[in-house]
């Protein structure tokens, strides 16, 4: 916990450019360098740079435990949802081409739902650790 | 129905893997434990239709993401992989009715919904490792079960199974690893991560590619080696086996070292027999000496160990040695004779640590020395633990016997007389360590400390049962195993020729 | 003259076996938990480098499909030494929970010191 005005407000300032940021990698994934992976540290960046700054009971406040701990599982979960909707449209497990009328309108989409699943998963395993170690020791 | 009909390949690895992750949201002991006991009565069935079809039909493959092998990801099911599948899914079936009370007891009301995602993660892991027929996607799902079962491992409730989740974690990745390396060397000689198609282009390949084809080999041996802990290579399984919570621990010994075999039989017969004629090669040597030192030294060090659950955990490394003996003498009977002690195996050793989990249940010890008199208190549990501990040593009438008798016969038509010798002699020893609990629980007074217990509630008792009855059914009647163990040899030895 | 030719064609080999046994090495040798985590994830990144030498075509490009290029180096070990990264930041961060977590239990992280504590 910091009481350094600067600090505060300063973080205060740069936490919706981190989101931003965070939304452009994971979006910009299917084009260039990016993606589920590194979106989802930013995110979880975010999150502990709160933390850093006004206590570990402030971010608490922003993603409680327990919807962290939902965001490991649920991000998998849509990983495999998405392979599983390839059985109902009539492809095999994974078929993404399925997913949309053309094929490869339909890979974009589930290389797009993929990645999605992959940052809650990311961010999720991340802010979790930093979680279950900074409460260690108390 | 189609729907269903069409995708079980893959249905065997998304549903379990969907039930983990729906057990970890779900954060609640009794939900996700019934959801685990869906998920593990519905896998049997999959594994019993898939393995029906492959007898009748051949070979199923599966694309998956609808790229077609050798491009894609393939899961292939053919009779070897789908006697393995069947194994795991049908022990998994037996045993999880147990897990409510042990695993309430042992990891606490907090743990117990990441527990069954952790066991249904580790189940993913091991069906994924057998169903695949791609050789990378094999080390991904090997790690998938290897990181669940050190987490699993981690979960008991006596703090040296942290020190044993952490070696098992070292030597694991070490071997998983070098496992890497190998696929890596074979990758670079082919091009190819497809098994079927590996094996096509190490059949066709030059010669002069054969030094780097035996590093590969090497490198996969020791690699899976360490997963399935051949002597030397076991330093990790007794503590691990010994701390792991109880159900935990009879679901690795009957599935964990089993799947390690099962990959090690596909490299070595499948992928490599046909291009590289390893009898050409000290392998076999290497192999029969090795699990003769299993069989001998792990039954011995089992004699003089006072913790029950250390003990079967020794006693598990010789019984690895049969399996490896099997597969050592490499003919038909001993090929069958290895295959079907994974089965027996299996189901003993299940057995015997469902036993010692009622036991740890009703007295929270498994030291031999305060179970005085148990067998008296708790009838059908010591019972279960006598009929199973005598399949463990080859009685006659058990299915133990038909594993040693198919290894005894193997080894005669190879004429390693000797060999038969060394079986009956380590079958002797195991007479010495299951005879001590069985003297201790049965024929002494009844301790204080045990006055109290009876046996346990039914959920628990009744796989017990259920697999003590098996190990005397399939000592009779040897169609279900045996029977598809000897179409497995000769499968794996029609890859030989 | 011959010899360093030789050698200066397959450096990259000698750094991945130099790699692969110091990570062994400190594997085994060090009693410190931590150390073996380190040593461990040297072993593992060896074989990163293992898939990946062979990979990288020289003068190859990224394997997106243009007419201003023919020369593609192959995707594949990319993304499978990928999937083994992740395997192996996994198996690092239990690895590293564990260890927190033995030290809270035993107040030490050598494995030689725990070894007398509880006989094994």
């Amino acid at each position: 916990m910091s009481s350094d005005l600067i600090l505060r407000v300063g973080t205060k300032l740069i936490l919706p450019f981190i989101l931003l940021f965070a939304i452009y990698v994971q979006l910009h994934g299917d084009y260039g360098p990016g993606g589920g992976f590194q979106a989802g540290v930013i995110v979880a960046a975010v999150v502990i740079l709160i933390a850093i700054t006004f206590g570990h009971n402030a971010a608490k406040r922003v993603a409680p435990r327990g919807l962290v701990e939902c965001m490991v599982p649920m991000g998998v979960l849509i990983f495999a949802g998405t392979g599983v909707a390839g059985f109902f449209l009539g492809g095999n497990y994974l078929d993404y081409s399925v997913l949309s009328h053309d094929p490869i309108h339909g890979h974009h989409l589930g290389i797009f739902l993929v990645e999605i699943g992959v940052a809650v998963t990311v961010s999720g395993t991340m802010v979790a650790l930093f979680y279950a170690f900074v409460e260690r020791g108390r | 129905m189609e729907l269903v009909s069409s995708h079980l390949p893959a249905l065997q690895i998304v549903i379990p893997l969907l039930g983990g992750l729906l057990a970890a949201l779900l954060r609640r002991g009794v939900p996700a434990f019934a959801l685990t006991l869906a998920v593990s009565w519905i896998m049997p069935v999959i594994s019993a239709v898939l393995l029906d079809r492959v007898l009748t039909g051949g070979p199923i493959s599966y694309a998956l993401g609808g790229w077609p092998p050798p491009w894609g990801i393939e899961y292939r099911v053919d009779v070897l992989n789908g006697f393995v599948l069947m194994l795991i899914s049908t022990i998994g079936a037996v045993i999880v009715p147990f897990a409510r009370r042990s695993v309430a007891l042992e990891v606490g009301e907090r743990r117990e919904a990441w527990f069954y995602c952790m066991y249904l993660m580790c189940l993913t892991g091991l069906l994924g490792v057998t169903i695949t027929g791609d050789a990378f996607n094999a080390f991904v799902f090997l790690e998938v079960s290897s990181l669940s079962t050190y987490v699993l491992i981690a979960l008991g409730r006596d703090r040296r199974a942290l020190v044993a989740a952490f070696r098992y974690l070292i030597m694991g990745t070490i071997g998983a690893t070098f496992y890497v390396i190998g696929v890596g060397f074979l990758y670079l000689l082919t091009g190819s991560l497809n098994m079927v198609d590996m094996a096509a282009r190490l059949a066709a390949a030059p010669p002069e590619m054969a030094r780097a084809m035996v590093a590969a080999l090497a490198f996969l041996t020791v690699g899976i080696s360490l997963k399935l802990a051949l002597f030397p290579l076991h330093s990790w399984l007794p503590g691990a086996y010994a701390y792991a919570p109880s159900w935990a621990t009879v679901f690795l010994s009957a599935t964990a070292t089993k799947v390690a075999i099962y990959l090690l039989v596909r490299f070595l017969f499948s992928i490599f027999g046909i291009a590289l004629d390893f009898r050409g090669l000290p392998i076999v040597e290497i192999l029969l000496a090795l699990s003769i030192a299993a069989m001998f030294i792990a039954s011995i060090i089992a004699v003089y160990q006072n913790n029950l659950k250390r003990m079967l955990a020794y006693s598990s490394l010789a019984q690895i040695g049969y399996m490896m003996l099997g597969i050592g003498i490499g003919n038909l009977a001993g090929l069958t004779g290895g295959l079907v002690h994974l089965v027996n195996h299996a189901m003993m050793k299940a057995a015997l640590f469902l036993a010692l989990g009622s036991l740890f249940y009703r007295i929270g010890t498994v030291r031999l020395a305060e179970i005085a008199g148990i067998g008296r208190k708790m009838p059908l549990t010591m019972g279960a633990f006598v009929v199973a501990g005598l399949g463990i040593i080859g009685t006659p009438g058990t299915a133990g016997f038909i594993s040693k008798w198919y290894l005894a016969v193997g080894a005669l038509d190879r004429g390693w007389w000797i060999l038969v010798f060394l079986l009956v002699v380590s079958s002797l020893i195991s007479v010495l360590y299951i005879g001590r609990v069985i003297e201790m629980a049965w024929f002494r007074p009844v301790a204080i400390q045990v006055a109290e217990a009876k046996d346990p509630p039914l959920s628990m008792l009744l796989p017990l049962l259920i697999l003590a009855a098996a190990t005397v059914y399939f000592g009779i009647d040897t169609r279900l195993t045996a029977g598809i163990a000897a179409q497995v040899a000769e499968f794996l030895l029609g890859g030989l020729r | 003259m011959e010899a360093f030719l030789d050698f200066a064609d397959r450096y990259n080999y000698v750094i991945t076996i130099f790699l692969m046994i110091a990570g062994l090495y400190i594997v085994v040798a060090r009693s410190n938990m931590v150390k073996k985590l380190v040593g461990l994830s040297i072993f593992q990144t060896s074989v990163y480098l293992l898939y990946l030498e062979p990979a990288k075509i020289v003068g190859g490009t990224a394997p997106i499909i243009d007419p201003a290029f023919t020369v593609y180096s192959n995707p594949l070990p990319h993304v499978l030494i990928l999937t083994a990264i992740v395997v192996g930041v996994g198996t690092l961060a239990l690895g590293l929970a564990l260890v927190v977590r033995i030290n809270e239990a035993f107040g030490t992280i050598d494995d030689d010191e725990i070894k007398p504590q509880d006989g094994g």
